[in-house]
């Protein structure tokens, strides 16, 4: 597969309430000349109707119930461009009560923009915030302080909170990019230079994303195939699913995890043809020599180190209102795999707006904490650890239907 | 891989996954530039022979380009096609003439419904895009719908690593979208990619007074009006795009009618 350079990139921003993601979003957009006619216009009159002044902010907040409390539900989507490329832009609400949706936004996002009020400096949802970003593996971080208008673009302020937020951000291992003092109400530093911070001579927001890679292709790594399902084409029994790391190729020896059987990959199959390799990410489906049973949930391996495990370490994220007591079953599913399991035991848990450890030997994970805990599956998964493959080293677990919290593997025994 | 290549395979990997999960699914088919995008996607992730039922909402108001269209290709890609009217409404007259808050919801919401209970599917694969409606923009890929089809929006599951939601008893349905990522210019480059067919309507052409103009969304022949255009093939339409700021429904009624009224419907369960 060959490299290509890409032109767009999922950039998440993040932040406590009312320190002005929304409105960030708003001033790219009217600054980068991004907004479809009529949008603004729609705004303009919803305001009136409801007689408000206009805001930025509006353009994302576009539910009815979200006008009238100014606040940002769920996570929205949407797209400006620069020269340089496009940029799919992820709004993630503040208030604590949507975490969950602010995760669902952030997972997708390939840098973030974590913005900090001047005047207000650091608050809990700051910090945990970027404790998701440091959970979900994003590297890319630039962090805003806005509302310098607001402390008359003080450099004495912004130095303040730049070096508290920094000193957090140290902890949990994420070392921002770049710190930019903005004011996306006037559009300082956001595409364009304020001339009311000659004290500042970093890039603006604009410049600073430009400088980002889009997540670079590790096509070195082993194959990982997890099969997803299986469908009968003509005479042919394909194993269908999305290569997660390496590359796949026909002839190649390979073994199905956890089962141990081994085979050879016989060819690749696409609608319509076949394909000489296909790499990570791509959706394809493919043959093998033998005539072997099997499942979705089977991982396509290369590589002969055994990977499969039953007792697993990893830092859980629990974002649900009803709380773990330890003993539940639950499914934990990473990639194709669906496993019953249970916490075994919750070796540390933290607060996510402090990172302080809550009480000795705890008992249950209540929403919004992390737990480092010891998983234990009621049969082998195939796992890695989040820093090699990170496609095989993150997993949620669900406890009745819905997602109860994410995770990342830290050792497999 | 290219962005296209991206979007795609993304789409494919939740087909796959939603066909997996529920079986007893059906998708959507407006006869849109979307979902006819989707219903390709379709083709793709099952080697040309889609496994489920193919439906088609109609208000009996459509184009006959569309019915054209619809009939052709049903036939060509070996359809299991289901063509879902409230033909109780239509016969007692209900049209865009009344109201057309209650236009749609007759013919379009309720019809839906009608089929769904007839049909008993778990999940609905639609072709819906972030970018189209600021609300849209507020989807989740597998998205649940209770017994009324309603979306409750403020407290939807988390989404994340494409582990998606199981269905739940309390709900009708799911509703799947593999293509909330895409964008309007996205679909139009991948039909151009793809030499995908596409019904004629969005192509410009010239009017008796003179301008060329061409539909940019369609629906009902009622309720759509055509832009100023002068985009008569797929490459100028990608060109147009690269370069418009007007909005892509712009042409349709729904959106104007009232502040909220998209909210509306979809709170009351339309697509």
């Amino acid at each position: 597969m060959e490299k290509h350079e890409r032109d767009h990139m999922r950039i998440v921003i993040v932040g406590h309430v009312d320190h002005g993601k929304s409105t960030l979003i708003g001033r790219l957009f009217f600054d980068t000349d991004s907004l479809p006619e009529g949008r603004m216009e729609e705004v303009k009159k919803a305001c009136e109707e409801l007689g408000r002044p206009v805001e930025f902010a509006y353009l994302m907040d576009q539910l009815e119930e979200e006008r009238e409390q100014n606040v940002t539900i769920d996570t929205a989507q949407t797209f400006f461009k620069t020269d340089k490329r496009h940029y799919v832009i992820i709004d993630a609400p503040g208030h604590v009560e949507f975490v969950k949706n602010m995760i669902t936004g952030a997972s997708q996002a390939e840098a973030a923009i974590l913005i900090v009020d001047a005047e207000e400096g650091v608050q809990e949802q700051t910090k945990r915030h970027a404790y998701i970003l440091s959970m979900l593996g994003l590297q890319q971080v630039i962090v805003v302080l806005n509302k310098m208008d607001k402390v008359d673009y003080s450099e004495e302020r912004f130095e303040a909170v730049r070096s508290d937020i920094s000193s957090f951000l140290g902890r949990i291992g994420i070392e921002p990019s770049y710190i930019i003092p903005i004011s996306a109400m006037e559009g300082d530093n956001v595409a364009n230079v304020s001339d009311k911070m000659a004290w500042f001579d970093g890039p603006t927001i604009l410049e600073a994303l430009d400088t980002f890679k889009a997540s670079p292709k590790d096509m070195s790594k082993p194959l990982r195939y997890p099969v997803q399902d299986i469908y009968k084409v003509g005479d042919k029994r394909v194993l269908v699913g999305r290569v997660e790391s390496g590359i796949m190729k026909p002839g190649k020896e390979v073994m199905l995890l956890p089962s141990g059987k081994k085979t050879k990959v016989k060819s690749i199959e696409v609608f319509e043809g076949q394909k000489e390799s296909a790499g990570p990410g791509e959706c394809i489906g493919i043959t093998i020599e033998h005539p072997l049973f099997v499942e979705r949930g089977e991982i396509v391996c290369e590589g002969g180190s055994p990977l499969s495990s039953d007792t697993i370490k990893a830092h859980v994220f629990w974002m649900s209102k009803e709380p773990y007591t330890l003993g539940e079953e639950m499914l934990f599913r990473c990639a194709t795999q669906e496993i019953g399991c249970k916490i075994e035991s919750i070796d540390r848990k933290l607060d996510s707006s402090t990172l302080e450890s809550k009480e000795d030997s705890p008992a249950n994970l209540s929403d919004m904490e992390i737990g480092e805990v010891t998983l234990k599956l009621k049969s082998p998964a195939v796992v890695e650890n989040f820093n090699d493959i990170q496609e095989l080293g993150r997993f949620v677990l669900t406890k009745g239907l819905d997602v109860s919290a994410g995770g990342i593997i830290s050792t497999r025994d | 891989m290219d962005h296209i290549d991206e979007l795609e395979s993304k789409s494919i990997y939740i087909i796959r996954e939603a066909y997996k999960q529920f079986k007893k699914i059906s998708m959507l088919w407006s006869i849109g530039k979307d979902s006819t995008a989707l219903l390709w996607l379709c083709r793709k992730a099952f080697y040309g022979k889609i496994p489920f039922p193919v439906m088609h909402i109609d208000t009996s108001y459509k184009f006959k380009e569309i019915y054209e269209f619809r009939d052709r290709y049903a036939q060509e890609w070996g359809l299991k096609l289901i063509v879902a009217r409230n033909e109780e409404a239509i016969k007692n007259g209900m049209g865009p003439d009344k109201n057309k808050l209650n236009c749609c919801t007759e013919l379009k919401t309720n019809a839906l419904k009608q089929a769904m209970a007839q049909h008993n599917f778990r999940a609905l694969l639609l072709g819906i895009r972030r970018d189209e409606h600021g609300i849209r923009a507020k989807e989740r890929v597998f998205s649940p719908r209770n017994q009324e089809f309603q979306w409750n929006y403020k407290d939807q599951p988390p989404e994340l690593w494409d582990q998606f939601k199981n269905k739940s008893d309390e709900e009708t349905h799911l509703r799947v979208h593999p293509m909330l990522h895409w964008t309007e210019l996205d679909i139009w480059k991948y039909v151009q990619r793809e030499g995908m067919p596409i019904v004629n309507l969005y192509l410009a052409k010239k009017y008796p007074d003179g301008v060329s103009r061409r539909y940019r969304s369609i629906g009902c022949e009622t309720c759509c009006n055509p832009v100023e255009s002068e985009a008569d093939t797929i490459d100028k339409i990608v060109d147009e795009l690269e370069t418009t700021t007007v909005a892509e429904r712009s042409g349709r009624a729904q959106d104007k009618e009232q502040a909220y009224m998209m909210q509306k419907l979809r709170a009351l369960g339309y697509m």
